[in-house]
């Protein structure tokens, strides 16, 4: 942590974030000291390649989508400080004492929803299934196959028979994967 | 009924051969003392003395001397074949009493005759080598690929705190809080030295895995239990021989001097990852040969089970942990070498491994029964009561401390208390500290003592705990194992998350587990499988069994109603955990379940 850092980061923006977040102000500086490692450009923001730039996330088969998320609030290309820790808000592990509107279960299956459905038209056809597949399932896979596998996931998700899947038939098709404690990480103080 | 028969049937065969010849006083070392029996003739109508000669032709002899070794042995496998049959058909008992009390309860029935008809020195006394280099190898490949599952491998950290720490703990408590006792008076008037208490605690203070695997499984609970249980069971092995292995030697020191310590220390982390190194490395050469195998398909099963056996002899060889390494080496075996080889070899490999280990498991605990019963003992109510008493407790104590700080510091998916109690309660000892007993050598002050301490310990944990825990298990209202439900939502849902969570990781800059899962997921998938798989495996080729078995499951419902849909679950879904469902597999399973003329042999042997 640099003298930058601590020049950027100022005490009501720390306490707006706590209170937005719920992450503690420890935390809240830790994370602040990554973002800034990120921020080659030192502009004070992040773009969609400080992103890609990290290493391990180019062999993460969805690493483009999960950038993507970040940048779903944010009207130009770029990711503030602020915008960041709210999408990370949603990873912290579900607290049965202190309510969040960021993070909750019903938060953390957008999210998920959110890397299949790229159109954001709240509904996940058979086409951005298969470009999830694809990613999961790599090359040796026919197209036949791969199609098969698509419709019979419609098949079994889809209640209401319109050869989608919508987020509500998708929360209840994932209800026994205890997708709260899977989408948590224990953020570091 | 037929308890009553196997009893009858195991004494016929000892006792009979055996009339009329004095009791021998044999070596305790040597396997079978039969040596008068060689110089006695049993002959069919003639009287001649030993070293006569015969007369005539003889319609049959009695060569006792010449089959004793293998009839015994196979006499003892026939007779718990036929007990596990007699014991499942008793329905009442079999439910509420474990088949291991109920083996080792015959095998003491069975020990007191022989004792009793004075017959006792001719059985093959229980020798700890025989146990370590034969009866525990295929219980252990067995349990290492009951290990490949990502429930484990979510596992691990927790797993190993229990196995290094929790032993570790367990043994330098036990022990000078034993010795603290006898010198404050509560043993009696018993004096026995600091060492000989470490060498005790040791050898008792570690969880054993057969035992416990014959508890667990049919317990039912969920898989995060019994793999915490059983893998701390497994992995704690390295602990307890370098930790027994130094108290033995200290007490033979003179002077024990602060080297020697850490040359203790040092040869745990030497045992454990030399044992580790050699199933790798033993394993991954399993992976290459079967590579190769394409048309020698019938080799298949006798590769894997001679490199995984020759892992646990090597590292037996220069003292690392057998154990470990037979486990590593199945690991290995079980994550590349499914995929080459062939379904017929699949289904050996799973089906001969089962009955070696059942086996083994029944003549162990039968085996512990009968070795019970002999006029060695030397009972001291104190040290026994002590003993149970402080490794009860001291386990519940550790357990419950270890497992607060992985709850706080590490876990996500938390530990609850009840699940924490059933940890400490399913503590059970076993063949394991018997052997290790039954290796001190005799000169060894208290030997004996320690001997019947550690038989008190063992049958005190197997029975009492081991009967109520069911009961427990219950009252706790601990979660079980979930009925598993196909479904290919949740199988790419899971996949999908796994991604995220690993890519959410990084750009927080905490790498946690998922990193390290997506990091060996993707080296594996480079360069691994390409080496080591002749075909390699997909991406997710769990997502793709996942999908072919839901398939094959509607095909089958199509072709010949729901009733061959259900046994297809059974039957065909081995199949598909392997690359692919071929045409030679789909007609095996039709054939299965009747439908179609099976393959023939001929065709098999031209595969």
């Amino acid at each position: 942590m640099g003298n930058k850092s601590s020049l950027m980061l100022q005490e009501e923006e720390v306490a707006a974030i706590l209170d937005e977040t719920g992450f503690s102000a420890a935390q809240i500086v830790r994370l602040y000291s990554r973002f800034t490692s990120l921020d080659k450009g030192d502009n004070g923001v992040l773009c969609r390649e400080d992103f890609l730039r990290i290493p391990e996330l180019a062999i993460n088969p969805l690493g483009d989508r999960i950038v993507h998320a970040f940048f779903q609030e944010s009207q130009d290309d770029t990711v503030n400080f602020r915008q960041f820790m709210r999408v990370l808000a949603r990873f912290r592990p579900l607290s049965k004492v202190k309510d969040n509107k960021l993070n909750s279960k019903h938060e953390k299956l957008k999210f998920a929803f959110r890397m299949y459905d790229l159109d954001e038209d709240n509904k996940i056809n058979r086409s951005e299934l298969l470009a999830v597949l694809h990613m999961m399932v790599g090359t040796n896979i026919s197209e036949e196959q791969l199609g098969s596998i698509a419709d019979r996931t419609i098949t079994e998700a889809d209640t209401d028979g319109d050869s989608m899947i919508s987020f509500e038939e998708f929360c209840k098709a994932v209800d026994r994967l205890d997708v709260d404690q899977k989408m948590s990480i224990r953020f570091l103080n | 009924m037929q308890l009553a028969a196997a009893v009858f049937l195991i004494v016929c065969i000892i006792v009979l051969p055996n009339s009329g010849i004095s009791a021998v006083h044999g070596d305790e070392e040597t396997n079978v003392v039969l040596q008068n029996v060689a110089e006695t003739n049993f002959t069919v109508g003639n009287t001649s003395t030993s070293g006569s000669q015969h007369t005539s032709l003889h319609l049959s002899k009695m060569q006792w001397d010449y089959v004793q070794e293998p009839f015994i042995i196979t006499g003892f496998v026939i007779v718990a074949a036929i007990l596990k049959i007699g014991f499942h058909h008793t329905e009442h008992l079999s439910t509420v009493v474990p088949e291991s009390c109920l083996l080792i309860i015959l095998g003491v029935i069975v020990g007191g005759i022989l004792f009793a008809s004075g017959a006792a020195k001719i059985f093959p006394s229980f020798q700890s080598r025989t146990f370590f280099l034969f009866l525990l190898p295929p219980i252990m490949l067995e349990s290492a690929f009951s290990l490949h599952d990502r429930v484990f491998a979510d596992n691990f950290g927790t797993v190993l705190v229990y196995a290094v720490l929790g032993t570790l703990i367990n043994t330098f408590t036990v022990g000078p809080t034993l010795y603290g006792l006898s010198l404050i008076g509560w043993l009696g008037d018993l004096e026995i030295s600091f060492l000989v208490c470490l060498v005790f605690s040791a050898l008792i203070a570690a969880v054993d895995p057969v035992a416990v695997l014959a508890i667990f499984q049919e317990l039912g609970v969920n898989n995060v239990l019994y793999f915490l249980v059983f893998g701390e069971s497994l992995l704690n092995d390295a602990v307890t021989v370098v930790v027994y292995n130094m108290m033995v030697s200290f007490v033979e020191m003179e002077h024990i001097s602060g080297t020697q310590i850490l040359l203790g220390v040092a040869s745990f982390f030497v045992v454990s990852l030399g044992g580790v190194v050699i199933g790798l490395v033993l394993g991954i050469t399993t992976a290459i040969i079967t590579k190769y195998t394409e048309n020698t398909r019938v080799v298949e099963p006798l590769v894997v089970f001679s490199m995984a056996y020759f892992s646990y002899l090597f590292a037996e060889l220069w003292h690392f942990s057998g154990i470990i390494s037979i486990i590593t080496c199945g690991l290995i075996q079980a994550q590349y070498v499914e995929a080459n080889i062939s379904f017929k070899s699949h289904t050996t490999i799973k089906y001969f491994g089962k009955m070696l280990s059942g086996t083994c498991e029944a003549v162990i605990f039968m085996f512990l029964g009968l070795n019970i019963v002999h006029d060695q003992h030397d009972w001291h109510t104190g040290f026994i009561v002590w003993s149970l008493i402080l490794c009860f407790v001291f386990r519940f104590i550790v357990v419950f401390v270890l497992t607060f700080f992985a709850n706080s510091i590490e876990r996500q998916r938390k530990i609850t208390l009840e699940e924490m109690f059933i940890m400490g309660y399913g503590g059970l000892r076993g063949a394991v500290c018997f052997s290790l007993a039954a290796m001190l050598h005799p000169s060894l002050e208290h030997r004996n003592m320690l001997n019947t301490t550690t038989i008190t310990v063992i049958l005190s944990t197997v029975f009492i705990q081991g009967i109520s825990v069911k009961p427990l298990v219950r009252f706790l209202r601990i979660r079980l194992k979930s009925e598993k439900v196909l479904s290919i939502v949740e199988e790419l849902n899971d996949t999908v998350l796994d991604h995220v969570m690993a890519g959410v990781e990084e750009i927080t800059g905490q790498r946690g587990s998922y990193f390290i899962r997506e990091f060996l997921g993707y080296y594996d998938h480079k360069y691994l499988r390409k080496w080591l798989q002749r075909e390699p495996q997909n991406k997710n080729a769990h997502l793709m069994a996942i999908y072919d078995k839901i398939a094959l499951k509607q095909h089958f419902a199509h072709l010949s109603g729901s009733k061959a849909a259900a046994e297809f679950e059974i039957i065909g879904s081995m199949a598909v955990s392997m690359n692919s469902v071929d045409q030679e597999v789909e007609l095996e399973i039709l054939a299965e379940l009747g439908q179609v003329e099976p393959p023939s042999f001929q065709n098999d042997a031209a595969r």
